[in-house]
């Protein structure tokens, strides 16, 4: 059993005891554990269960790559899934359960799926379930989704909060193991400014376990001494709980920090995500061992040598007392020393019939029994190790003896961790010596400046013993220092030195092990792949990589393939009989291990999601119970509903009072963009389908503009202002975007003509001051001559209007008597509760933008995004009149010309008008006779926009209409959603005060 | 996140403070060019892998549009220019041509 | 070979020694008939097509890199036929009943899983281009249904439909979209076009056409010339670099469009939603994992990556409409380049250059549309006319002025 020895454990404190509960057993351990060693601790060996198969799952590694131990943690707003046991630390009160089984973790129903293993193969749902094809939809898949996923999907909005950090570094440098530190302190000598940061919670990666000397200290001290001096330094900052997550283009990266995930209760973030631009990316990621694939490698009690290290030497944690160390290298070799030292009972199996160097030595001296050449035939147990049948590595797996034990302690080599290497595009050598991808240092990740920005260092760069760790990271460092263009101090330091034999691959344990054995060895843990599942991949021509993952799942679990993907392929290589590097390996993408989504998130969420525009009167209209719609980034009034009324009711209300008597809107988003300059008529005319530039100061008109491929992008009244000087308004959604195409032409395009753009949308408020009886409650505010005679209609006048300074508008999208008045925004607001106070005799109430819609529509105007929607050109609209006829050019005019374009098919604007006076539903189209060649109902038009009319008290609407506008009085027929359908006569788009008596008084 | 240099305000832009504006150096052709040029003008375009002309406006900065080489391979930028020219300065040709040797501007790549 | 749950259970019970392989590596021939650039969905497809139903045999896919290994490879799966321009959604629709038979059609299991797409609705305007979509949709034969938010909510409970930034007031919901296992979309194709003795010739890349008096005799490649009397190419991203060999410039560019999965997750959310106001969808996999999506990547680009500021606006636009997916973990993300064409619309046609033809431009919108745009390619191979849904999509439709825009962004392709 595993257990808590009674000493040891450099990373606890004992004095700290900390308990938690595990699927609601409750239980202890000691400050600096993780979930793992805690578990492991209480002799917790189980701890979930495979995808597919269900089979039990133990603790298999110490860090980052752990496939199996995930449990949920947390309750509702902090529950989250899928945890893993081996990075999350040991806090007081922590819940964790374990996942993927039913009725509960010992007993699991699903395991039946384990007994039926040898049905279902790699990818054996792709061969059936095709037929009776209904029964996919309603008896397959159903069952099939049941079984998705491990953990339980959160379902409480998330409680906690989470930040951004951005930083520009010199260097940033990844992993805070030797090499790590060694590439920090020289960068941090160098007077560079340098970023550190580290995944754990400690500094010192695996030289605290395995020892070593740096200038003749111990390592410990060392790294101590080290951590102390980079500390102190001003250029440097260091950051532990803090993974590098994610390498981007010209130097980016993120790194994920979890400042609050061991102290739940704490104030500040629970995540942080650092978004650094760094000149130059070390990466010190360290090595990950990797399992070896033998039958029954996946039953609990069989873990990674160096795990089984770390828990005894960091954690005092005994995964057994008695344990087989599977080795194909020298450095499990430290595990079975380890062990032994604690007075564990442990047998080698070297696959190796040579055997190992220094460490072989040391253990022979030990009196610990080291077969040579030996491997693991098979493991026995259920959900622990109870014994293992030891083979000749080289045979078909004939059993030699069967040792009985609690544990595994199994070494297929190291990989280095090559995935910050790799995001960006660095590319990979295989290195046939020691059986290992390692980044090629001819063609790195690319910058901006198209060099190289990312260096591996230490174990990341396969340099896998401690010596050559620091001689490298040392290098690595040099190398950034001199390419930053600052210089190296100090001397290299000096590590110890140790000789090793070298390792031998072994991709299959035994190296003949027949179809029984292979169909035991597991290479996925958590997806349940085998090594046989990888080979009938192969034989079925799935032999790319890439499709041998797809195929299998190789690799696709939440560890992403860290123990899995290189004895995939080696298994794949094998069985193609190509070598390794033909074969090829999969993608590494970010992120190095998942990352919240919060976290990405960060701030932005909740009223930051897309923050609220606001106009001046904005907090006027919710505190007067304006319904709101979103109009781009604004949120606009749709209608002031009052008590006792439907959203509906008080739209009716506002156009007849807007009609009737006076209506205030709320005109301030509408876009407003100053063009001056000696050029900027002839500007204008370009811009503009109609002339701008003979348009009279003081005068306003109507003007549309098109996109250069001719269609219709957005309509306002413009206003000469001065000789040089002209007013655009925009539509709301607009104004940004007008503005940029306009800097688009006049800087890209007509660069010499001499013309100024500013965008002055959120310098004004404006307010439009609409019905029979706007100018009264002007002349009651009084100041400015706003008469019919001073200020006719299209007009514009400066002056001054209850003690506010003002720039009056005579234009009108209603129809009635009309003054859009623009204050200085800081104004808008009182400006605004005058007009109300003064109107209140007038009979004056604000109105939203359904009641401006309203209004429009009865006077046939055309709305941007409801009559056009990109596809529409103004010839559709009936518009010819605004396209200038005496302009050689203007943007749109040469598309028009085009053959489509100029199709008299094309649909065009007409009012349509119900028979029964009820409303068209919106986007309804009109049928026409028979079928088109894909066997589908003919249409003749569509609606733009309908409303219900209450001024007319029936429906109205617009359409676009075959031949439209030569059908008045035809009947068009529009089939509801329903099932019913609607008649309407097509009749002039105009309903009301065609003369346009009403605006002009 | 690519960065570019602005070569108006100098500042080294992130691709959060840009707009992107496609090809670049395209020859406007307005009335009285037939069909085929002004399809060519509006819709073709060279769409490399390699070295690529391309419009960035510095939207979030100095409002600016600017001119930049890039490659769309590697992302590597060769060079960001004024907008105000009709095809890209002797100073970025070269510093393509440093790292491309045998590149030529205009032809199809 | 048949594959059949009885096939399963026969080889489970004899060692499974009897599998062949899904398809033959054969080594080129001189010359086919008809030769495919390109072996992804699309490419695949067509070949497929071609053998199954219009009779041609002689025919070749020429694949660069491994088959599948392009955007069929790296997708959201989405199904669906909500499109709304007559151009489109004739064609969308036939691609919908082609994945409805087609795993029968071809004998592999795809898991076309069509468990619905809901786009939500946040607005008036919204509600009233949704409820115009809905109509083409159901004019044009297709399924569409407008659901309140009460009904959003009871099937997805999870959604925050009061208090986000834009409040959902509706979605229009096509019951038959849904998702396809898209690696087994390539497989699938390429096994039964295999089957029907279409060569699949995997890591050769074509490096030129022959081209003599306006006609293409073949393609030149990495494994020789391989003539061909017809050449087809459906290389989605490369299509400018392609069809650069011919001279030719295209309007389109290529840009990345991202893709993300989250960690496997019990089942949540039962089919495919789309956040329109802000650059979000998502379903979640048989497997469990949330796979979500959002914008392109606007500069031009051929890697295959993409950059942090799109995968902020999906995960912001992913908790706003989702508030509990801030503590589901983002696994992976990658990137795919999207043939991105001047109108958003794809192009299925010939080209100016005799036996040349031509299929691309489908942005990001290519996987859906795999099994129509394979059938209407073969058709077009075979017949030299093109398929009755397809006729919209053709090379003129710039220089006419009859662009099939369904987003009104214009000329700009970054921006649909």
């Amino acid at each position: 059993m595993s257990t808590r020895l009674a000493e040891g454990g450099i990373y606890l404190d004992r004095s700290e005891k900390r308990t938690f509960t595990f699927n609601g057993k409750r239980l202890s351990g000691f400050a600096g554990d993780t979930l793992a060693s805690a578990l492991l601790a209480n002799d917790q060996m189980l701890v979930g269960r495979s995808f597919k198969y269900h089979r039990p799952r133990g603790i298999v590694a110490s860090g980052a790559e752990e496939p199996n131990g995930l449990v949920n943690m947390g309750k509702f707003g902090t529950f989250e899934p899928n945890q893993r046991v081996t990075t999350t630390e040991l806090f007081d009160g922590l819940q964790a359960e374990s996942q993927n089984h039913w009725p509960s973790l010992e007993f699991d129903v699903g395991a039946i799926n384990a007994k039926l293993s040898k049905f279902l193969p790699a990818g054996f749902y792709y061969k059936m379930f095709i037929h009776p094809r209904s029964f996919w939809k309603h008896v397959y898949e159903p069952f099939i989704r049941k079984s998705a996923g491990l953990g339980k999907a959160p379902k409480s909005r998330d409680e906690d909060t989470y930040e951004h950090f951005h930083m520009h570094v010199d260097v940033l440098v990844v992993g805070a193991g030797v090499a790590g530190l060694t590439s920090a302190l020289v960068a941090g000598r160098a007077g560079l400014r340098v970023l550190l940061v580290e995944q754990t919670s400690r500094c010192g990666g695996r030289a605290l376990i395995d020892g070593g000397q740096i200038d003749g200290l111990d390592v410990a001290d060392w790294v101590g001494q080290t951590w102390g001096e980079l500390n102190a330094m001003p250029n440097v900052t260091v950051r532990t709980r803090t993974m590098g997550a994610g390498v981007y283009d010209h130097g980016y990266v993120i790194c994920y920090e979890r400042p609050g995930d061991h102290q739940p209760d704490a104030d500040g973030p629970r995540h942080r995500l650092w978004n650094v631009r760094a000149h130059q990316v070390i990466t010190a990621t360290g090595a990950i061992e990797r399992p070896l694939s033998f039958a029954g490698n996946d039953i609990p009690g069989v873990m990674l040598a160096s795990a089984v290290r770390d828990y005894l030497t960091g954690f005092g944690v005994s995964v057994g007392d008695r344990v087989v160390v599977a080795t194909n290298n020298d450095d499990a070799y430290r595990t079975a020393i380890t062990l032994h030292k604690a007075g564990l009972v442990v047998t080698v199996l070297d696959a190796r019939p040579e055997g190992a160097g220094d460490a072989g030595l040391r253990a022979d001296e030990l009196g610990i029994p080291v077969h040579k050449g030996r491997g693991i035939a098979k493991v026995h147990g259920g959900k622990r190790v109870t014994s293992v049948d030891v083979c000749s590595q080289a045979g078909e797996g004939a059993v030699l003896e069967s040792i009985e034990c609690d544990a595994v302690a199994m070494s297929g080599g190291w990989s280095p961790v090559v995935h910050l290497w790799s995001h960006c595009g660095g590319k990979l050598n295989w290195d046939e010596e020691h059986a290992m991808f390692r980044p090629d240092p001819a063609r790195p990740p690319l910058g901006a400046n198209g060099e190289g920005f990312v260096v591996p260092a230490g174990a990341a760069n396969g340099a896998l013993l401690h010596h050559d760790v620091v001689h490298d990271a040392w290098a690595a460092a040099c190398t950034t220092v001199d390419t930053l263009g600052a210089k190296v101090s100090g001397k290299a330091p000096e590590p110890s030195d140790e000789s090793t034999k070298p390792m031998t691959p072994v991709w299959m344990m035994p190296q003949g092990a027949k179809r029984v054995l292979r169909e035991k060895a597991w290479l996925d843990y958590q997806n349940d792949v085998k090594v046989s599942d990888v080979q009938l991949a192969a034989r079925e021509g799935y032999e790319s990589v890439e499709h041998t993952k797809r195929y299998t799942t190789l690799g696709m679990a939440t560890d992403q393939g860290k123990l899995s993907n290189i004895n995939g392929l080696a298994t794949l290589s094998g069985e193609l009989n190509k070598p390794i590097p033909e074969v090829g390996t999969t993608t590494f993408r970010p992120p190095y291990t998942p990352i919240s989504l919060a976290s990405i998130t960060g701030v932005a969420k909740g009223d930051l999601f897309q923050p609220v525009r606001k106009t001046p009167m904005h907090d006027w209209h919710v505190a007067h119970d304006a319904d709101f719609e979103p109009v781009g980034q604004w949120r606009r009034p749709y209608a002031f509903v009052r008590d006792g009324e439907s959203v509906h009711d008080a739209v009716m209300r506002e156009v007849k009072n807007t009609r009737q008597a006076l209506g205030l809107l709320d005109a301030s988003t509408l876009g407003k963009l100053i063009v001056k300059g000696p050029d900027a008529g002839k500007f204008l005319d370009m811009m503009y389908t109609n002339m701008m530039s003979t348009l009279p100061i003081g005068k306003c008109r109507y003007g549309l503009m098109c996109s250069e491929n001719g269609f219709l992008s957005d309509d306002g009244v413009v206003a000469r202002i001065s000789e040089d000087e002209w007013l655009c308004h925009t539509t709301t959604g607009g104004a940004d975007r007008i503005h940029a195409h306009m800097e688009d032409w006049l800087q890209c395009e007509w660069w010499d003509w001499k013309v100024y753009v500013t965008n002055v949308t959120e310098q004004y408020a404006q307010v439009a001051v609409v019905g029979p009886n706007a100018r009264k409650v002007l002349e009651k505010l009084g100041g400015m001559d706003v008469s019919k005679e001073t200020l006719p209609f299209m007009q514009w006048a400066d002056g001054e209007i209850g003690g506010f300074k003002v720039r009056v508008y005579r234009i009108s999208f209603s129809g009635e008597l009309s003054y859009e008045i623009a204050v200085d925004a800081g104004h808008g607001l009182a400006f605004w509760e005058a007009l109300l106070e003064a109107g209140e005799e007038f009979g004056v109430m604000p109105y939203g933008t359904e009641c401006l819609h309203i209004m429009r529509a009865e006077k046939g105007f055309i709305m941007i995004g409801d009559e056009t929607d990109g596809t529409i050109i103004p010839q559709d609209l009936n518009l010819n009149w605004a396209l200038s006829k005496k302009k050689d050019d203007y943007l749109g005019k040469r598309a028009h010309e085009r053959e489509f374009m100029a199709d008299p098919n094309r649909w065009k604007l007409v009012g349509l008008e119900t028979l029964d006076g009820s409303v068209i539903p919106d986007g309804a189209y009109a049928v026409a006779e028979g079928d088109n060649a894909n066997g589908q109902r003919n249409t003749e038009g569509r609606v733009t926009s309908t409303y219900h009319s209450p001024t007319l008290d029936r429906g109205i609407a617009m359409g676009l209409v075959l031949h439209g506008p030569k059908r008045m009085g035809e009947i068009l027929t529009f089939p509801k959603v329903d099932g019913g359908e609607v008649k309407a006569k097509i009749v002039d788009p105009v309903f009301y005060d065609k003369d346009g008596e009403k605006q002009n008084v | 996140m690519l960065t570019l240099q602005c070569p108006y305000c100098g500042v080294d832009a992130d691709e959060t403070e840009l707009s992107p504006g496609g090809e670049a150096h395209l020859k406007r052709f307005g009335p009285g060019s037939t069909d085929e040029e002004f399809e060519d003008y509006l819709f073709a375009r060279q769409n490399p892998k390699g070295v690529h002309f391309e419009r960035w406006r510095h939207a979030y900065g100095c409002g600016k549009w600017f001119l930049a080489a890039r490659c769309t391979m590697t992302l590597e930028v060769f060079g960001t220019y004024s907008a105000q020219t009709t095809e890209p300065p002797q100073t970025i040709k070269d510093a393509i041509t440093a790292k491309r040797p045998g590149w030529t501007w205009g032809t199809l790549s | 070979m048949r594959y059949s749950g009885f096939r399963v259970i026969k080889e489970a019970l004899t060692g499974h020694k009897g599998w062949t392989a899904a398809w033959r590596e054969p080594d080129p021939q001189p010359a086919y008939d008809i030769v495919i650039v390109g072996g992804g969905g699309h490419g695949l497809a067509t070949a497929y097509y071609l053998a199954s139903k219009y009779n041609q045999h002689r025919v070749a896919v020429i694949e660069k890199g491994w088959i599948g290994g392009g955007n069929v490879g790296r997708n959201t799966t989405i199904i669906r036929s909500n499109y709304l321009l007559d151009g489109n959604e004739p064609f969308y629709e036939f691609s919908l009943k082609l994945w409805e038979g087609l795993e029968q059609d071809f004998n592999y299991n795809a898991m076309v899983s069509q468990r619905g797409i809901l786009n939500l609705i946040h607005s008036d305007a919204q509600r009233d281009a949704f409820i115009r979509r809905g109509n083409a949709m159901i004019l044009n034969g297709a399924d569409a249904e407008l659901l309140s938010t009460a009904q959003i909510k009871e099937r997805y409970p999870f959604l925050n439909t009061e208090n986000a930034r834009f409040p959902i007031k509706g979605g229009l919901a096509q019951h038959r979209g849904g998702t396809v296992r898209h690696d087994a979309v390539a497989w699938g194709y390429a096994r039964g076009a295999d089957s029907r003795g279409v060569d699949i010739i995997q890591n050769c890349e074509v490096t030129g056409f022959r081209i003599e008096n306006g006609k293409c005799l073949g393609v030149e490649t990495t494994k020789g010339f391989i003539g061909a009397g017809k050449v087809g190419c459906a290389v989605a991203g490369s299509s400018s670099r392609l069809m650069s060999h011919a001279g030719m410039r295209l309007p389109m560019e290529s840009h990345v469009l991202q893709a993300f999965v989250s960690e496997g997750l019990k089942p949540v959310l039962p089919g495919v939603i789309t956040f329109g106001a802000g650059h979000f969808y998502v379903s979640q996999s048989d497997k469990g994992g949330l796979v979500f999506g959002g914008d392109i990547d606007g500069y031009n680009t051929y890697a295959q990556r993409g950059n942090l500021p799109v995968v902020e606006d999906v995960c912001e636009g992913g908790m706003a409409i989702f508030p509990m997916l801030g503590r589901a973990r983002l696994l992976r993300m990658w990137g795919g380049i999207m043939d991105m064409s001047m109108d958003g619309s794809p192009i299925i046609d010939r080209t100016h250059i005799d036996g040349l033809y031509f299929n691309g431009g489908w942005c990001y919108g290519g996987f859906k549309a795999t099994p129509a745009s394979g059938y209407a390619f073969a058709h077009l191979l075979a017949t030299d006319t093109p398929h009755d849904t397809a006729t919209a999509y053709r090379f003129d439709r710039f220089e006419r002025g009859l662009m099939i825009d369904e987003k009104g962004m214009g000329n700009q392709p970054n921006l649909h």
